[in-house]
């Protein structure tokens, strides 16, 4: 059995009448990749910070590696790397200044930093910057030193926080092949939260959250799996023709545009009086190219139950 | 009966060419719009995109090359062009301590418009109506997107660009924005739209990939995985899965390789067989599970493309 290294039971936080974390119960395991999807004002980052100890919760009950993060504070922040939305640098300070800030406040003496920073430096690939000054850098090298001072203390945990936001997908990818590397050779566990559903599809466990809540929970292949010959695409013209007979098909749920084609969502069960549609739009003088059933992604599952 | 319409060419760009200083931000660009398409505009930061659309706003003198937009000479005639299209870019302006309704009213006098029925018709056509007297600084990233989307139709534009406009909502709240955006189509409006989201790309009817001021590729989103013809996408179920992803990733034959949740996503030249790629997999300590071809994605499309820096 893998070790549970983040944990919460019913964990609350609310600011006014909001509610922003709202009974979270989570259960992330050594060596995950779990991933956090939600639109802004979900109470993603409230979440991460309340797990790195810069919030204290309401109510529940939190623990990291073992730790309880309100009595065994101190010990639960060290297992922990933050790299927030907007992580705060000094930009006249250089890359290497900048580490060794990092790595001071989290109270680690130089003849400990010294050498996991230019290890940590190297991993990320900016050692041949280590003198530069930090506002001088790209976007995505900032990010590598965000990155990079958040494993300056070899944490357990990584609490990423919409690292990619903006970001365009090579970047991402590169960044994502970093992660993996922690994963892999520093046995670290990952939260991250993502607005991307490419990115999510990456993750081995994935979360959804609204309104404070964790509304469904599951591996990316279990949660399309609840789709499963539900999703259907269909081609033709003229489009908006089909799109008005298929919406008014008994089967179906909703259909999506999608560039040249549409997408159907067919109620459970129902595909096999599909056949009944397509003789529809051809009797209305319209053009069938095909109907056929597409692998759900995630973005499917997450509309179909928001709408429910 | 027939559904075709004439063609009619909304944006025609002839290699478009763009320089600051020793930078070329722009390189020799062409492409053609048709009315009714919504054509995305995808590629890293600092690619070129916003540069293109700038310069199709008549905002920026390009350095050579044409630019038509609606039939009109972009630099010899840019105000009639401004009055005609609608833009919509990744910050835009609202007034935070005025109502929706006021913000509207605004953006509506700023193009002259004085007549009610026309912001209200907006307002009902955006969803709007229901928060029409809420403050903008009482309203979730959601609804604003769709009143800066409200405040660029107003003068009802017969083309729009949106620079990254669903920055920050979930998939739900990008959805219900592009149904609006397919509403407009419907109308006979022209659409450009830049994006970082793949899912959004799929949304398009042509998508256009750009890279180091290039425009690499301009295509349907199923003729760009056509394109892709020339390699082959695998699903690799391995153990361990990430020593064996940090092993691929430094394989000469591997082109790339991301995970993919619970097994590896890799793509390879064409002639890469599975008997070689389980070998290369084996060769380290990793024990290969299943390995299987894949239907490309509109992301292998553009990590292929414009990944190779």
């Amino acid at each position: 059995m893998l070790e549970l290294v983040i944990q919460t039971e019913n964990l609350s936080k609310s600011f006014g009448k909001t509610r922003a974390v709202d009974n979270v119960n989570l259960s992330i395991h050594s060596g995950e990749i779990y991933g956090l999807v939600g639109p802004d004002g979900a109470g993603k980052t409230t979440l991460m910070r309340l797990l790195c100890g810069a919030l204290h919760m309401d109510n529940g009950k939190a623990t990291i590696a073992g730790y309880d993060i309100t009595n065994q504070a101190e010990h639960a922040r060290q297992q922990i790397g933050y790299l927030a939305q907007r992580f705060a640098m000094y930009e006249e300070l250089t890359v290497w200044e900048n580490l060794q800030f990092f790595a001071e406040v989290r109270g680690l003496p130089s003849k400990e930093w010294v050498q996991r920073g230019k290890e940590i430096l190297e991993f990320v690939g900016l050692e041949e910057f280590a003198g530069r000054r930090a506002g001088q850098l790209s976007g995505g090298m900032k990010q590598k030193l965000g990155l990079a001072s958040a494993l300056v203390h070899r944490p357990r945990i990584l609490l990423l926080d919409e690292p990619t936001t903006g970001v365009d997908p090579v970047t991402r990818q590169g960044f994502w092949q970093l992660i993996i590397r922690v994963v892999a050779q520093e046995n670290v566990t990952v939260l991250i939260s993502t607005p991307y559903m490419d990115e999510a599809s990456r993750c081995m466990r994935l979360g959804f959250m609204r309104q404070g809540k964790i509304f469904l929970e599951g591996k990316p292949r279990d949660l399309c799996a609840k789709l499963t010959q539900q999703i259907y695409e269909l081609q033709g013209r003229p489009l908006q023709l089909l799109r008005q007979i298929a919406a008014k098909h008994a089967a179906v749920e909703n259909v999506q545009m999608f560039g040249g084609r549409l997408h159907l969502r067919i109620k459970r069960g129902q595909a096999k009086t599909l056949g009944r549609l397509k003789s529809e739009i051809r009797s209305a003088g319209a053009i069938v190219d095909h109907l056929k059933p597409i692998d759900p992604q995630l973005e499917d599952v997450f509309i179909a139950l928001v709408e429910k | 009966m027939s559904f075709e319409t004439a063609m009619e060419i909304v944006i025609k760009a002839e290699n478009l060419t763009k320089r600051f200083g020793d930078f070329t931000a722009v390189n020799s660009v062409s492409f053609s719009v048709q009315k009714g398409e919504i054509l995305g505009y995808l590629g890293p930061n600092g690619s070129g995109k916003t540069t293109t659309i700038r310069m199709l706003l008549g905002l920026l003198t390009p350095s050579a090359g044409s630019i038509e937009v609606l039939g009109i000479n972009v630099q010899q005639n840019p105000e009639p062009v401004r009055q005609q299209v609608g833009y919509m870019s990744q910050k835009f302006s609202l007034y935070h301590d005025m109502t929706v309704e006021e913000n509207l009213a605004f953006y509506a006098g700023v193009y002259g418009i004085v007549n009610r029925q026309r912001i209200n018709a907006v307002l009902e056509e955006i969803g709007l109506t229901e928060v029409k007297r809420s403050l903008v600084q009482n309203l979730s990233t959601g609804w604003r997107q769709r009143l800066a989307l409200a405040t660029s139709i107003i003068h009802q534009p017969p083309l729009l660009f949106l620079d990254e406009p669903t920055g920050g909502v979930d998939p739900a709240a990008r959805r219900a924005f592009w149904d609006l955006i397919y509403q407009q189509v419907e109308q006979g409006v022209t659409a450009l739209v830049t994006t970082h989201y793949m899912d959004e790309a799929e949304y398009c009817t042509r998508v256009g990939i750009m890279q180091s001021g290039r425009l690499l590729a301009l295509d349907t989103p199923q003729g760009l995985k056509k394109s892709m013809a020339s390699t082959t996408i695998w699903d690799i179920h391995a153990t361990p899965l990430l020593p064996t992803l940090t092993r691929l990733e430094k394989h000469p034959n591997i082109l790339l390789v991301r995970l993919a949740s619970d097994h590896l996503s890799v793509i390879t030249a064409k002639d890469m067989d599975k008997k070689s790629l389980e070998h290369i997999i084996e060769q380290g300590n990793s024990k290969c599970v299943q390995i299987e071809e894949a239907e490309p994605s509109l992301e292998d499309v553009f990590l292929t493309l414009a990944g190779n820096n």
